[in-house]
């Protein structure tokens, strides 16, 4: 059988939020890593949604049960608080429309589980000052080429959430090495590359 | 046997003889039936590693490899089954049956009346989906195959893959649906009765009495599958293999044949109607018409899949309007209600229907993934 892989930073760090045994949605699931390692070290069940379809066989190779599904097309497969965590990572930015999406994630699940990059980091804000688009190591892609089509700082999504009444449970606010410190602590919309939030119906 | 690469060589039919009266969904019951099988790969230690083969409305027994060395066709399903295929042959014992009511050996409307020493034709009871998955299950039975290490079909196979894993769930491992719906739409039971009414209104037919009169409704039944190959094509796949062609110059101003897509259906239907029995198409649509596990379990799709207990691999087409991605969706929503395990795989494709036949890449990639899985846990 296959072994686990070590995961990528930020879903190394969501993974000790996720409750033992729980019943999980993951959106943007890619090749069902994460589904496949929260399987072996917190026993959860549940469902991985991708659009690509080599991720879909790939996740399938795993074993996952996997859902070929385009997220903006809403959630309207699944039940009101059919889950016990649905977790999105790093793919909020590149949908029609996040706002609809996080509302969707906290109608099927009891508490939902967000990352995505932080545009108001430092090096972002440098480029723009110098007149150009960024290209960092969160945000690779070229302003033409790019599939984030509505990036937002940390200050923005917690706007979003006071507006919409979301409450956020939790938070992790990390730099490029995937960890916290003091600098982000006293500045985190300057500092903080990747956010973790973990949101509750208010 | 020979065993080219890729392929599962010479194959020959077995009958299968079930003398054990078969109780129907319609009332009557048979005393006694025969199906015609075949079988490729072998059977592992502990009969863990069985793969049943479903077949859709015209097919049969025959899925893999060839009857003699010089066949021009192989069996139906040929590119996807066989040593190193998506339903590798090397690992899996794969099992594919003529159904009951079928005309290639199997016992149906062409075979004899015990009681009367004819065929049956007419007489012949109609069938359910259940219907077969009991006589199926019998076959398990007498192969010595508790459970199977998957079910697998396409359409109509697809429903039968359904109703397996809803009827006898400790005997299916993995159920996979290919380009199936949870029922017939309105749309779809039209088609079916607009095929019906072609064979029965043949004067040919003589109420389904054609053999004994020396007679066979072949207008009725090439329109029946005229009309069914429209609705196994997208329009685009219509569009690109005869647009609007005509055979000659100039239009002759006749009803004679003279588009290429006229021509193609001619041909399709006509070719038909040497293979297939009319009451055998008859029978084959009711069943498809009947097929409603909801409606036997109160209403409720989700309570029908709260019986089952198989992992699901759901397979649907994008350019499938017959069985449309959509009724894919439903079978899918209905398992994660019922927190059953399931996956889901939209295929990008461009012929319609028939193309869950097809060796397109995606989906024998997906499948075959999911296969290997399956074929590891037997092992």
């Amino acid at each position: 059988m296959s072994t686990l892989s070590p995961l990528r930073a930020d879903l190394a760090a969501l993974s000790p939020w996720i409750p033992e045994g729980s019943r999980i949605l993951d959106l943007g699931c890619g090749d069902g890593t994460l589904l496949a390692h929260l399987a072996a070290t917190h026993k959860v069940r549940g469902y991985g949604l991708e659009i690509d379809p080599d991720n879909v066989r790939a996740a399938v190779a795993r074993g996952i049960n996997v859902i070929q599904a385009d997220l903006d097309e809403g959630l309207s497969d699944f039940a009101d608080g059919a889950f016990d965590v649905v977790v999105m990572s790093q793919a909020l930015q590149a949908l029609q429309r996040p706002d609809a999406v996080l509302a969707e994630m906290l109608r099927v699940g009891r508490t939902a589980i967000v990352t995505f990059p932080n545009f108001g980091h430092w090096r972002v804000r440098a480029a723009l000052l110098a007149g150009r688009m960024p290209v960092t190591p969160s945000l690779p892609a070229r302003w033409f080429d790019t599939p984030n089509i509505h990036l937002c700082t940390v200050a923005d999504f917690e706007v979003l959430c006071q507006e919409r009444g979301w409450k956020v449970s939790r938070r992790a606010l990390l730099d490029r090495r995937h960890r916290g410190g003091l600098a982000i602590r006293l500045l985190p919309n300057l500092f903080c590359e990747q956010a973790l939030y973990e949101l509750r119906a208010g | 046997m020979t065993n080219q690469t890729g392929s599962v060589g010479v194959v020959t039919p077995q009958r299968f003889v079930f003398e054990q009266s078969l109780q129907l969904d319609c009332g009557r019951s048979l005393p006694h039936y025969e199906l015609m099988v075949e079988t490729y790969g072998r059977l592992n230690a502990k009969a863990s590693n069985a793969v049943l083969i479903c077949h859709a409305l015209s097919g049969d027994h025959h899925a893999a490899g060839l009857h003699a060395p010089d066949d021009k066709k192989p069996g139906w399903w040929d590119n996807c089954i066989g040593p190193g295929k998506p339903i590798d042959t090397d690992r899996f014992f794969v099992v594919a049956l003529n159904n009951l009511g079928g005309c290639k050996g199997s016992t149906g409307p062409t075979s004899l009346n015990p009681e009367t020493g004819l065929p049956y034709g007419p007489d012949f009871p109609l069938l359910t989906v259940s219907d077969w998955v009991r006589s199926q299950a019998r076959l398990a039975d007498r192969l010595g195959i508790r459970q199977w290490a998957a079910v697998i079909g396409g359409s109509l196979g697809g429903m039968q893959v359904q109703q397996w894993s809803i009827e006898f769930p400790q005997r299916v491992r993995h159920a996979v649906v290919i380009a199936s719906a949870p029922e017939l739409s309105a749309q779809n039971i039209a088609f079916n009765e607009i095929a019906r009414q072609a064979i029965l209104s043949d004067p040919d037919f003589h109420g389904g009495h054609y053999a004994a009169k020396g007679a066979v409704p072949s207008r009725g039944l090439k329109l029946a599958r005229m009309l069914g190959h429209i609705t196994y094509l997208s329009d685009e796949a219509m569009r690109a293999k005869f647009g609007a062609e005509l055979k000659s110059a100039l239009p002759a101003f006749n009803f004679d044949v003279e588009f290429e897509v006229e021509s193609y259906l001619r041909h399709q239907g006509q070719s038909f109607v040497d293979r297939f029995d009319a009451n055998t198409y008859l029978l084959m649509t009711k069943a498809l018409d009947y097929f409603d596990p909801a409606r036997d379990a109160g209403g409720s799709l989700l309570a029908a899949y709260r019986k089952a207990s198989a992992r699901f691999l759901v397979i649907a087409f994008s350019s499938d309007w017959r069985f449309s991605p959509a009724r894919s969706r439903e079978i899918v929503r209905a398992l994660v209600a019922a927190g059953r395990e399931v996956s889901y795989a939209l295929i990008d494709s461009q012929l319609g229907h028939d193309d869950f036949l097809m060796p397109i890449p995606q989906y024998h990639g997906v499948l075959r993934a999911y296969l290997q899985r399956a074929a590891e846990e037997v092992a």
